[in-house]
């Protein structure tokens, strides 16, 4: 005889686990964070250490103070530390860097009901509340190599004229420290879309509109591409599971919406960067995306 | 109960258990935009509290010749007059606080708290409950206020009432000052009171009993039928009293699994 076992759904299950993914993230980041290494030196490996160690602290003692089981485990407190750290200028104090660690992980993060219930990306949102309340120290940046201080970024020259494409998608120009190289990002994109961790919808909308709307506007569209943290933003910040849409028409909004306010904040803004800040608008609109894309069960079409 | 006992209870439960701001959520607007520095916390506090005990007295005094139909213009006016002393009298004597609280000063006429107080509690008291409901309110909001901007000026300004404290060795943190930082402190106090609030409640009821059962106080609803509240004070309480035993009793399960 054989035996009925009768379950819920879903039937269907996977290995996948929120701890693989996030270790498939850190393991993409890595080329950059140690590319950073090599090219700030020391002070890199400092801040890197600093904001992974206050976010893991602040969700420790989180899950310690609500009573909660600790989600530790599933490294998501670690890849926002890194993601965090490198959207920091090399030469930021270390104390605004574990402040900025304890606020992704406590502020937007826990509070919100932690890992998958965020409205925005943790590492982002960090990053803007240091940006708008330590805005010299977030924008000093300096060059690889070397000590010296660079107030104009790439993004800043822009205007002014064309700069070096290789040398830009190298990475040897000033910038955050994962900004700056757009070649290692992109093999941690790649090596993400092929362990299909990420699809490359709203990375490539993102970085097509981006480039096409600076066109129109009289930028150049591929040093607006390979400058400032569009890069990073695009493959790493705007595909996170919990803030952006999960449809593939949802995911094309997204990533246009952010392309075109980055490129809007850049031009006509007085900020030097509208990544952060287009992604950042970008999430707290995706409930209102995902509910107009998501498809009609059969038989519902054309009600309303 | 005692008349003392129950006058104090009326002057206390603005202070925490029905604390305007954190937990009847209503001010809102004044308090995220004056609380930058701890200063204007105080005189935004200390004006909306005058214009609460004043109106509160004079819509209790007259809430008999008031017809229902038209005293929401009739409280309106009342308030309006007061706001007016305060306005006339901040601008003489405290031009500064004045200037800082700009557009906000005139605009406690229409601050919720001194409407919602006159409706749900003025309107239906004697005289001396009603200065003790808008003396309690308003101490209540103006402590709120007051901790915000501090928190708000410490952090964001590194000063406290103006003197530097921490400015000179930390570099502070600016988004304190503008409405995202309000919003962060705001919603941190309210989370906090709430979760001050029902230890406090579930403490009363395992210990004393339904008379000084606090489940209902932070519901503006029990006020506004008066006739109901009694009913509805030991409804809650059996209500609570059994999800506290359910508890106790999961807990059990739990250790002795």
């Amino acid at each position: 005889m054989q035996k009925l076992n009768v379950l819920s759904s879903p039937h269907i299950s996977h290995n996948d686990t929120t701890g693989g993914i996030m270790l498939d993230v850190i393991l993409a980041l890595l080329p950059a964070t140690i590319c950073s290494f090599f090219f700030y030196g020391f002070r890199a490996i400092v801040l890197v250490a600093a904001t992974v160690a206050s976010a893991v602290a602040s969700e420790y003692l989180w899950c310690q103070a609500t009573k909660k089981a600790s989600s530790l485990k599933d490294l998501s407190a670690v890849v926002t530390g890194l993601l965090l750290a490198l959207n920091l200028p090399p030469d930021l104090p270390v104390w605004m860097a574990v402040l900025g660690g304890a606020i992704a992980i406590v502020i937007i993060k826990q509070m919100f009901g932690g890992l998958g219930h965020n409205f925005a990306n943790p590492a982002m949102t960090a990053r803007i509340v240091l940006m708008i309340s330590f805005p010299t120290a977030m924008t000093t940046f300096t060059v690889p190599f070397t000590d010296t201080v660079s107030s104009a970024t790439p993004l800043a020259e822009l205007s002014s004229g064309t700069p070096d494409l290789i040398q830009l998608f190298l990475g040897y120009h000033a910038g955050c420290m994962g900004e700056t190289s757009a070649a290692l990002l992109l093999v941690g994109g790649v090596y993400l879309i092929i362990r299909r961790v990420i699809t490359p919808t709203i990375p490539l909308s993102f970085i097509l509109s981006a480039g096409i709307f600076a066109a129109i506007l009289g930028v150049h569209p591929v040093a607006t591409i390979l400058t400032g943290g569009i890069m990073l933003g695009s493959i790493y910040m705007a595909t996170d599971y919990a803030t952006s849409p999960p449809t593939f028409l949802g995911q094309i909004i997204f990533g246009v919406g952010c392309g075109i306010i980055t490129v809007i904040i850049r031009v006509f803004g007085n900020l030097p960067e509208g990544v952060s800040f287009g992604i950042l608008i970008m999430n707290i609109l995706t409930p209102q995306i995902t509910k107009l894309t998501s498809p009609k069960p059969f038989s519902l079409e054309g009600k309303k | 109960m005692s008349k003392k006992k129950e006058y104090l209870k009326l002057f206390t439960k603005g202070l925490v258990l029905e604390n305007p701001v954190l937990r009847l959520v209503l001010g809102t607007c004044p308090t995220l935009a004056v609380t930058t520095s701890a200063l204007n916390g105080v005189g935004m506090g200390l004006a909306a509290t005058f214009v609460l005990v004043g109106s509160g007295a004079v819509v209790s005094l007259l809430r008999n010749i008031i017809p229902s139909k038209v005293r929401i213009p009739a409280y309106i006016t009342i308030i309006a007059g007061f706001v007016t002393v305060v306005q006339m009298l901040v601008k003489a004597f405290l031009p500064a606080i004045d200037s800082a609280l700009g557009i906000f000063l005139p605009l406690i006429v229409v601050n919720c708290i001194i409407l919602a107080r006159a409706e749900m509690f003025a309107a239906k008291n004697p005289v001396i409950p009603s200065i003790l409901d808008g003396l309690g309110m308003g101490i209540g909001f103006t402590a709120t206020l007051t901790l915000m901007g501090m928190i708000r000026e410490l952090i964001g300004a590194g000063s406290l009432f103006g003197l530097p404290i921490t400015s000179s060795f930390i570099d502070p943190m600016v988004i304190m000052l503008l409405p995202p930082g309000g919003f962060f402190v705001f919603g941190i106090l309210v989370a906090l009171s709430n979760a001050l609030a029902e230890n406090f409640g579930k403490s009363k009821v395992s210990g004393t009993g339904c008379e000084n059962c606090s489940a209902c106080g932070g519901c503006p609803m029990s006020e506004s039928k008066p006739e109901e509240v009694e009913n509805t004070k030991s409804v809650t309480a059996e209500n609570t009293k059994e999800q506290a035993e359910e508890e106790k009793q999961k807990k059990e399960d739990k250790t002795n699994e």
